[in-house]
């Protein structure tokens, strides 16, 4: 096969492995204050996120990577990598959308999502991410209106410095493990809500992370503070280019749901996966952490996980005030020599509260599953309730799946339920649904979508139908 | 229409079809009719295309070799086989399945495909017609479906698609009189001069409700004997093994 018919082949598989060819401007190769105090100034922070970023690291120097997840990566060279890379025409900050480097518009076109349309059509308010630097938030005019503050975390950092001073790091602290701390340290930007006093958010608000500079790592930090009373549903969206090399992406996310608050967080990954070999692709190591901070909030994490080379976290709720509910909604596919060591960790802390964990592992070809998951009820946590499903399905021979369960109940008044099971898409199945018309690819997803079905119908409506088409094209190919 | 010659099969080097000979025209009815392991179902899968079997001989459909398309082409061309054990399915609704299937089936054919709103009037009209509960339509493919049920959901189907050749593998086994009532019901109003069936089962029973044009004697991977309903009949007073 000739290079050229090679590379259309391969974009066939991922339709997101453009790159683009966009000026940029980085800071020098490696990992050291210098290179944090570089991103702090080009920033323009303030001293005290300096000071953030600086404690972070004296921590991060005393962290060993840690090794006990199941899959092994061959070592990470953290001086090779770059820390910030921005389009170049990001130096004079656009005002608004016509301003910006009509290739950036571009990609993101590319990507299906063209903000402006999107704006004007949708109703979702987008804020996308492309290699370091947020490039545009839509929508932000009606926000406003209503008191929501949806932005980048850079500009958050400058303009509601009391916001970020008061809640960041208050979920995932400075000093939490190796890759979270190694944010805190070198973190280039990410998204920013504010909903206040009894606001219901009366759109979805959407990000779109993109990796575009090769050995560049990204290192976003997403805060969200949902205020008493308010409800807001999120989105995060993430494709990368296709590389030979692979890529860390190594996010925070925090989540404060203050008394009677909602926060809803829906994640679509699909970074590059890697090639069919297993060459290639993201390392999506990433921490996401949600408090129910008040009484009666509620944070419910949804994710579907198509996309990296490996996938590694455990969007988690720390269910602290009285009556607080968390939920976490999962599909993970893996395919060829992909892997993924993913779940959550619900920790009971107020009384009363409840947590429901519903998690779909899909492996196919090579790949290898597992799903990890703590279930924490500590003392004074009376008549907390953890409902657990757990399901595998297995396609071929060759893959993994695995479940590990922790499971800690110190409150006699509380109760854990969990259910596993693990099944394999039998050729009677498809045999079946070939009989009725159906063909291989078509019989596969639709299989793979009754057993996701419970998680997908938890997506905001315009995200479901595109979650389904993933679903059915991350495992094409695998049958047959 | 269907014109099987010499047809052999084997499984894992085990023979089970050793020459099987067989013609069916439009709108007629065939009953083949055969003790345990005499390689009733085998001939259902190889003519639906199961995979698996190593199959000798010449299977002609509507003057195609029918050996060659995969089994949804077969499904495409109009050949229909109601399973003897319906497979579950779950999370899957079973209207969500029946959709699929039929808007696949239309969509390799060219026509146009059927929206929400005709399909419900579609499948509303057609189980009335086969006194099926639509309740059972909004559950899981076959998932809890007693054993009745499950046949039922396969008639409907049928019924639906609309097939030139309808495969009814022991379609009547594990039915109780009321469903077995229905079921033929369901088989007789698709019958015209187009539509064809082959209805594979143990007993003459069913043949009471469903008259076939011709009943076969399926023994050894053979057809033994061919004739009219009254074979049917005769096979019932003496029994397999001692038909010869």
């Amino acid at each position: 096969m000739d290079n050229r018919q090679k590379e259309i082949d391969n974009l066939k598989d991922y339709k997101y492995g453009f790159s683009t060819d966009i000026e940029n401007t980085r800071a020098p190769k490696g990992l050291n204050e210098d290179v944090i105090k570089f991103i702090s100034n080009i920033k323009k922070e303030p001293q005290w996120m300096l000071d953030f970023r600086l404690k972070a690291f004296e921590r991060f120097k005393q962290l060993k990577e840690p090794d006990w997840q199941k899959p092994k990566y061959p070592k990470i060279d953290y001086q090779d990598l770059y820390y910030y890379s921005a389009p170049k025409s990001m130096d004079d900050k656009p005002k608004s959308l016509d301003e910006l480097d009509p290739k950036l518009l571009e990609t993101y076109k590319k990507l299906g999502i063209p903000l402006q349309e999107q704006a004007r059509l949708n109703g979702i308010a987008v804020d996308a991410v492309f290699d370091s630097v947020s490039v545009a938030t839509t929508f932000k005019e009606e926000l406003t209106k209503q008191g929501i503050i949806f932005c980048s975390m850079s500009e958050a950092i400058q303009k509601h410095s009391d916001l970020v001073k008061k809640y960041l790091g208050t979920v995932i602290p400075t000093t939490d493990h190796f890759f979270a701390t190694l944010n805190s340290a070198v973190f280039t930007d990410g998204s920013f809500v504010y909903i206040p006093e009894g606001v219901k958010c009366p759109m979805e608000l959407s990000t779109y992370f993109r990796i575009n500079a090769s050995e560049t790592g990204q290192f976003e930090r997403t805060l969200i503070i949902a205020d008493k009373g308010s409800y807001v549903s999120y989105l995060e969206g993430c494709t990368a280019p296709m590389r030979d090399e692979n890529q860390l992406h190594a996010a925070n996310v925090e989540l404060i749901a203050l008394d009677d608050a909602e926060i809803k967080y829906s994640t679509v990954q699909n970074w590059y996966p890697g090639d069919k070999d297993g060459k290639g692709g993201i390392y999506n190591f990433v921490t996401k952490r949600g408090l129910c901070k008040g009484k009666n909030s509620k944070i419910s994490w949804t994710q579907v996980e198509t996309g990296s080379a490996i996938t590694w976290k455990y969007p988690s709720c720390i269910l602290k005030g009285d009556n607080s509910v968390g939920e976490f909604y999962s599909i993970a596919i893996t395919n060829n020599h992909q892997k993924a060591d993913t779940g959550t960790k619900m920790i009971h802390l107020g009384k009363n509260t409840k947590s429901k964990i519903i998690s779909k592992g899909i492996s196919a070809g090579n790949s290898d599953m597992m799903y990890r998951g703590l279930v924490d009820i500590s003392s004074k946590a009376d008549n907390s309730r953890n409902f657990t499903q757990c399901d595998s399905l297995l396609m071929g021979n060759k893959c993994g799946a695995h479940t590990i369960p922790y499971i800690k109940n110190k409150n006699l008044k509380s109760n854990i339920e969990h259910e596993a099971t693990t099944s394999k898409i039998s050729d009677e199945q498809l045999y079946y649904c070939n009989q009725r018309g159906l063909n291989q690819e078509e019989a596969v997803s639709l299989i793979v979508n009754g057993f996701c079905k419970e998680v997908l119908q938890q997506l905001p409506m315009e995200f479901a139908v595109e979650a389904q088409k993933l679903v059915g094209i991350s495992l094409e190919g695998s049958v047959g | 229409m269907l014109s099987i010659e010499s047809l052999k099969a084997k499984i894992e080097e085990k023979e089970i079809l050793k020459g099987l000979n067989l013609n069916i025209n439009p709108g007629e009815v065939h009953a083949i009719m055969g003790p345990n392991g005499s390689g009733k179902s085998t001939l259902s899968n190889i003519l639906s295309g199961k995979k698996g079997y190593e199959v000798n001989g010449k299977v002609t459909f509507e003057g195609e070799n029918l050996l060659e398309l995969e089994t949804e082409e077969r499904a495409h061309k109009g050949i229909f086989l109601a399973f003897q054990y319906p497979l579950e399915i779950p999370g899957v609704n079973t209207n969500t399945f029946l959709k699929t299937s039929i808007n696949a089936i239309k969509k390799a054919r060219g026509e146009k495909e059927l929206d929400a709103i005709e399909f419900l009037k579609l499948i509303k009209q057609k189980s009335a017609e086969l006194k099926f509960d639509e309740k059972i339509l909004s559950r899981q493919l076959n998932v809890g479906f007693s054993g009745g049920e499950k046949k039922k959901n396969e008639i409907l189907q049928m019924s639906i698609l609309n097939p030139k050749l309808s495969i009814l593998d022991e379609t009547d086994s594990g039915l109780d009189i009321d469903a077995l009532r229905i079921v033929s019901e369901g088989v007789n109003s698709l019958r015209n001069k187009e539509n064809s069936f082959l209805i594979i089962t143990h007993y003459q029973r069913l043949l009471d409700y469903i008259k076939p044009d011709f009943v076969h004697v399926l023994k050894n991977g053979q057809i033994i004997k061919s004739g009219d309903y009254e074979l049917a009949k005769e096979l019932e007073k003496v029994g397999y093994e001692d038909f010869n």
